[in-house]
Parts: C-alpha cells; sequence; structure tokens
C-alpha cells in the first residue's frame, strides 16, 4: 500500500495523473484496515454514546419533561386550590349575610318585645293608678256623701235655732230628714 | 493538475498497525461526536443553549424517525440508530471540509455499516422470533401455486437491501466528490490556458459553489436515509410478517 502510493505521488504531474492510479474505493488490500478501525471506531462510539451521551442527553430531556409535567399539576393544583378558596368565600360571605339578616331579625324582634313589654307595663301602671285614683275618688265621695246627712241635720238644726230661737231636739231632726230622704 | 479520484486515496499514517487517512478520520468524526454532544450537555441545563438545543434536536429527530418507523420497542435499537446516523452525518460532513478525507466514499465502509444493520435485523429477529422471523418471506394471503415465486423474490430483495444501503451512500459521496472535484478543475484550466477562455474562469467556478451547497445538502440527506432505512428494516425484525 505504502509502495503504491509513492509511485502516486510522484507521477502526479499536471494533467497526466489518471495512468497509474487505481479506483481507491476498489482497492481490495486496503479493506482490512479500513474494516480494523471501522469497527474499533465504531465500538468505541457506540460505547461512549450508549453509556455516556445518550443517558446524560434523555436524562436532560426528560428531565425537563417531568418538570414541565409537575409544574403543570402545580399549576392545576393551585388553581383547583384558588377556585375552592373562592367558593368557600362565596359560602362563609352568604352565611354570613345570612346570619346578620337573621341577627337583625332577632334584635328587632327583641326589640320590639321590649318596647312592647314596656308599654305594657306601663298601661297596667297607668290603669293601676287611675283604678287606684277612682277608687280613692269614690271613696272620697261615699265619705262626702256620709257627711251629708250630719251637715244637713247641723244645717237644719242651726235654721231652725234661728227661725225658733231654740235647738230643736236631734231626733225629731233626724226623723224629719229621715221622713225627706224617704 | 491531481486526478479527481486522487481525493480518495487511502494513506498509511502508521502502516504497523493499518493506520490510514481513513481511520485518522473516524475516529475524528468519532471524537467530533462524542466531544460535541458532551460539550453541548456539559451544563445540563432546563432552557437549553445554543449548542445543547442542537443536540437535543438531533437526539430527538432520530428517536422520532425510530419511533415512527418501529414504535416505541424500537427504542432499544436507539444507541445503534443513533451511532449510526451520527457517525454518517459526521463523517460526510467532514468530508466537506476542502483537503478532508471522506470516510463514506469507500465502498467497503458503507457496505460493512449496511452489513451491520442487515445482521442486527437477522440476529435479533431469529432471537426474538425464532423461525417465525422466516415469515418475512412468505407474505400471508398468496395463492400457493404464487408462492414459491414470491418467497424467491421477497429473498432476492432482502439479499439486496445491504447492497443497495451501501451503495446509495457510497455512490452520493463518491460521485458528489468528483463532480466537485471536476469543476474545480476547470477553473484551474481555464485560468492556466490564458486568453478568451481565462474570462470563462469563473463559470465553472459558479458551479462548483452551487455543487458545494448540493452536497451539503446531500451530505446531511444521504445520513438520513441511511437511518430511515436502517429503522425500516430494524422494523422487520421487530415485527416480521407482513
Amino acid at each position: 500500500m505504502a509502495q503504491a502510493q509513492t509511485t502516486h505521488a510522484t507521477t502526479e504531474a499536471p494533467g497526466g495523473a489518471h495512468a497509474d492510479v487505481g479506483f481507491p474505493p476498489f482497492e481490495t488490500e486496503t479493506y482490512a484496515g479500513q474494516l480494523l478501525w471501522l469497527a474499533i471506531t465504531f465500538v468505541v462510539l457506540y460505547t461512549l454514546l450508549s453509556r455516556l451521551v445518550l443517558p446524560r442527553l434523555g436524562g436532560i430531556i426528560e428531565n425537563r419533561r417531568a418538570m414541565i409535567a409537575s409544574d403543570l399539576d402545580d399549576a392545576a393544583a393551585m388553581k383547583s386550590r384558588a377556585e375552592e378558596a373562592g367558593t368557600a368565600y362565596e359560602k362563609s360571605l352568604a352565611e354570613a349575610k345570612s346570619r346578620a339578616q337573621a341577627l337583625a331579625q332577632e334584635t328587632r324582634a327583641k326589640l320590639s318585645a321590649e318596647s312592647d313589654a314596656k308599654r305594657k307595663a306601663l298601661e297596667a301602671d297607668l290603669n293601676q293608678r287611675l283604678a287606684e285614683s277612682e277608687a280613692t275618688i269614690s271613696a272620697k265621695k261615699t265619705e262626702a256623701m256620709s257627711h251629708v246627712d250630719a251637715i244637713a241635720r247641723d244645717t237644719a238644726s242651726a235654721i231652725i235655732e234661728r227661725l225658733t230661737g231654740k235647738a230643736p231636739a236631734p231626733q225629731k231632726v233626724e226623723a224629719a230628714l229621715n221622713q225627706i230622704k224617704a | 493538475m491531481a486526478s479527481p479520484i486522487e481525493q480518495f486515496q487511502i494513506k498509511p499514517i502508521i502502516p504497523v498497525i493499518n493506520f490510514t487517512n481513513s481511520s485518522a478520520f473516524m475516529i475524528g468524526a468519532a471524537a467530533v461526536i462524542v466531544g460535541g454532544l458532551l460539550y453541548a450537555t456539559r451544563k445540563r441545563a432546563v432552557v437549553p443553549g445554543r449548542a445543547q438545543s442542537v443536540a437535543e434536536v438531533l437526539h430527538d429527530f432520530v428517536a422520532n424517525t425510530l419511533v415512527d418507523a418501529t414504535g416505541k420497542e424500537g427504542m432499544k435499537f436507539f444507541p445503534l440508530v443513533f451511532s449510526l446516523f451520527m457517525f454518517v452525518l459526521t463523517a460526510n460532513l467532514l468530508g466537506m471540509i476542502p483537503g478532508f478525507f471522506t470516510v463514506t466514499s469507500h465502498i467497503i465502509v458503507t457496505f460493512a455499516l449496511a452489513m451491520l444493520v442487515i445482521g442486527t435485523v437477522v440476529v435479533y429477529g431469529f432471537m426474538k422470533h425464532g423461525t417465525h422471523f422466516l415469515g418475512l418471506f412468505v407474505p400471508s394471503g398468496v395463492p400457493g401455486w404464487l408462492l414459491p415465486f414470491i418467497v424467491v423474490i421477497e429473498l432476492i430483495s432482502f439479499l439486496s437491501r445491504p447492497i443497495s444501503l451501501s451503495l446509495r451512500l457510497f455512490a452520493n459521496m463518491l460521485a458528489g466528490h468528483i463532480a466537485l472535484k471536476v469543476f474545480a478543475g476547470f477553473v484551474v484550466s481555464l485560468l492556466a490556458a490564458g486568453g478568451a477562455l481565462t474570462i470563462l474562469a469563473p463559470l465553472p467556478l459558479l458551479m462548483a459553489v452551487a455543487l458545494m451547497a448540493l452536497e451539503f445538502l446531500v451530505a446531511a440527506l444521504q445520513a438520513y436515509v441511511f437511518t430511515v432505512l436502517t429503522c425500516i428494516y430494524l422494523n422487520d425484525a421487530l415485527h416480521p410478517g407482513h
């Protein structure tokens, strides 16, 4: 092979190189060397790629895929959590509203009951006082009416004494008065 | 003027161990692949930089090609397919640098790679499916009298796979580099001719530039074609029977 090479090199002159140059791809004596080095190179290349380069490269790509997937999962989880929080907020808002309404109603009812009670108490008090006053009035009236007889007797006695100049007997005045009353 | 095929010459570097320029470029391609990918992934960044993006695109591209052709269970061949794709692509592209040797422009290299693929298919097919793997050559639903012919045709088509796989890559790389060299040679010849011919020299130069672009496309495309066919053949090993 080396021999052929030197021959070729020496005859390589402008325009005249064709004569003793074989067709290199068909020079069978070079095949063994090419096959040997191709085998060595390819085995080393295959080993390095399959053991070192491709696991690293595939790992990077797989890692990214996993990362994106987990990020998307996280985002979905967060979104659902946010939605949950939203519904929880709305729920508590509605609850608070209804509770406020209930409270307002309760307060209103309580207040009106209280004022009712107060009014009733006042009314009862007033009624009682009215009744008391009426009782006092009627007592006073009966008392006054009971005095009327005495007044009438005294007056009658006084009038008779003036007219006659002499006090009548109380029994007679009494009897006369009773006669008039009857 | 060097001959257009001079660039394919195998030149010994260390003759004792058969180490040649071809060996050097094979090792160079492997070093570029491993070094480049390790460099690109050194940060293991979640948000990739430029280099890491390229590495990830290559990874996903090969993985998708493989899964499309063979399904999820084909991923056990991923290191092999990725190694093949990266080796062929890098060897092709390294060959595009002027003065660099193109490893894949030698039929023995492409044939060895093709045999690696077919060998994997045959060995894995028999290991996984035993004699069922032979069902690959016996399509179902064929009339009995036609079957012998079909089996022969299937057999020939299967056996021609490594040949077509290796020849396609080899021929593309060889022809492209020869065409480039021929047109580049025209530029020099026309310049040397003098007179009116010298004025014509830019024309083949333009052609060489256009071919260069085409060859970059071919370099990437042939690596892809090799990979796709590898995936399709591996699918036969995983799911024999039509």
